[in-house]
């Protein structure tokens, strides 16, 4: 399936992208996350939150026939 | 039309707002927590909509660079505690309605009886341990949050603890690793970004209170400036959460939020100091080989690598000082130790190198 990812905050300075399509199978979110970590590295270092198609959902949600995963940082300005 | 009328005119004439709806803002408290660059805007549009009473806590004061953003202040305002110099500018806009300034810290001491005393809070922060602070009095105190926060050219907005929905908590449990993400003050912010994203806040405010429209409820709105991007992600509410704050409340005074996001406050003492203590127990986390040894306080040898191994040869009870060569290691040291509960520990300002010198000048 094709999934477009979307990064906010530090996760598209993180992966110099604001938002990517990718073909992966149907996994778990947290495979996906390990994969898109394996390749970005420096997401390691950033704490964040995951929606699958606009609702926030638990690394053990399993991603089949979605469209839209977004990674959402925590932010702290005012 | 008498004055007040007049000042209120175009928004009383909204049908969906009218005197009713007026009588409404009227009736209202609201609390803002922090004048600065998302609560300028919000405290500006509350005050001039006629919010009966608003709150402004804050601690800190007016500085130059606030100005590109924090536009509710001028030049005269710079070096004034910024709840004060708020209040000055916000009685001229409308002088109809009772503002309360708390030029201090929002702290756990103070923030329930706070909270209590206002209908809706809206956090203007810009630190994590100050949101989780606001959040979990929130709940506990039953107050319907208006949350608002930025990054660089990125925006959150959402509203909290609202009609059995989510909390800040049931969104981010925990708090990101400390330094992990940068403030506007070391990485910058566009001046207009926190004025668009108070004014959601505010307008939140305002449709909680008149009961109009759909409130950000559940929801977490993104919104990125320079894409002018919307996006909105739906929130569950986390019982398990609520109740472990809820848990909290009894206790709530005692909570180091500093500690939970990893914000370690610690603790030094000068060579002169070390001298004049008595009945301390002292630790030094140098290598063995390293040089000189500080003899005459008769310290625990632990380098710093086995610290962890080794941590069941220190007395917790006892006052503990630790000491390295030069005081970065003794730093790492009392944050390792005061992870593991340790609680009476500081450590020595240039370390054996300081202390090697005090004690010498003293025999000469």
């Amino acid at each position: 399936m094709e999934l477009t990812i979307k990064y906010f905050g530090m996760l598209a300075e993180a992966t110099t992208i604001h938002e990517e399509q990718i073909q992966t199978e149907a996994c778990f979110v947290s495979e996906l996350i390990k994969k898109l970590k394996d390749q970005y590295p420096k997401l390691h270092q950033n704490d964040f939150k995951v929606a699958v198609n606009q609702q926030l959902v638990d690394h053990n949600y399993f991603i089949n026939n979605q469209t839209e995963v977004a990674l959402l940082p925590p932010f702290a300005g005012g | 039309m008498d004055s007040l009328h007049s000042r209120y005119h175009r928004q009383i004439i909204l049908s969906e707002i009218g005197t009713s709806g007026q009588n409404k803002l009227s009736a209202s408290k609201v609390l803002v927590i922090g004048a600065g660059g998302l609560g300028c805007p919000a405290l500006q549009y509350l005050t001039a909509a006629g919010i009966g009473t608003i709150g402004i806590i804050d601690f800190d004061t007016v500085e130059a660079s606030n100005l590109h953003r924090q536009i509710l202040y001028g030049e005269n305002s710079i070096g004034k505690n910024k709840a004060i110099a708020a209040k000055d500018r916000l009685v001229d806009l409308n002088p109809d309605i009772t503002i309360n300034v708390y030029p201090e810290k929002l702290t756990t001491k103070n923030a329930l009886s706070l909270f209590a005393a206002y209908d809706i809070i809206l956090d203007g922060t810009d630190n994590f341990s100050t949101r989780y602070l606001v959040n979990d009095a929130c709940v506990i105190t039953g107050k319907p949050l208006a949350y608002g926060a930025i990054f660089k050219f990125e925006g959150q907005v959402a509203v909290f603890n609202y009609k059995n929905g989510p909390t800040y908590r049931c969104l981010f449990p925990e708090p990101p690793k400390a330094g992990s993400v940068p403030s506007c003050s070391e990485i910058g912010v566009l001046g207009v970004l926190p004025g668009i994203i108070g004014s959601m806040q505010a307008n939140e405010v305002l449709k909680i209170i008149l009961g109009i429209g759909d409130v950000l409820n559940g929801k977490l709105l993104m919104y990125d400036c320079l894409s002018t991007r919307f996006s909105s992600f739906s929130i569950q509410r986390v019982d398990k959460q609520v109740s472990k704050i809820l848990n909290t409340a009894k206790n709530f005074e005692t909570i180091d939020y500093d500690l939970f996001c990893g914000i370690l406050h610690i603790k030094e003492k000068t060579a002169l100091e070390v001298f004049q203590l008595k009945d301390i127990q002292y630790i030094d986390v140098r290598e063995d080989h390293e040089r000189p040894k500080i003899e005459s306080l008769h310290p625990l040898y632990i380098p710093l690598g086995s610290l962890e191994k080794e941590m069941h040869k220190i007395d917790h009870e006892k006052e503990t000082i630790v000491f390295c060569q030069s005081g970065v290691r003794s730093k790492k040291a009392v944050e390792i130790l005061q992870k593991n509960g340790f609680q009476k520990i500081s450590h020595v300002k240039g370390g054996a190198i300081a202390l090697f010198e005090y004690q010498s000048s003293k025999v000469v």
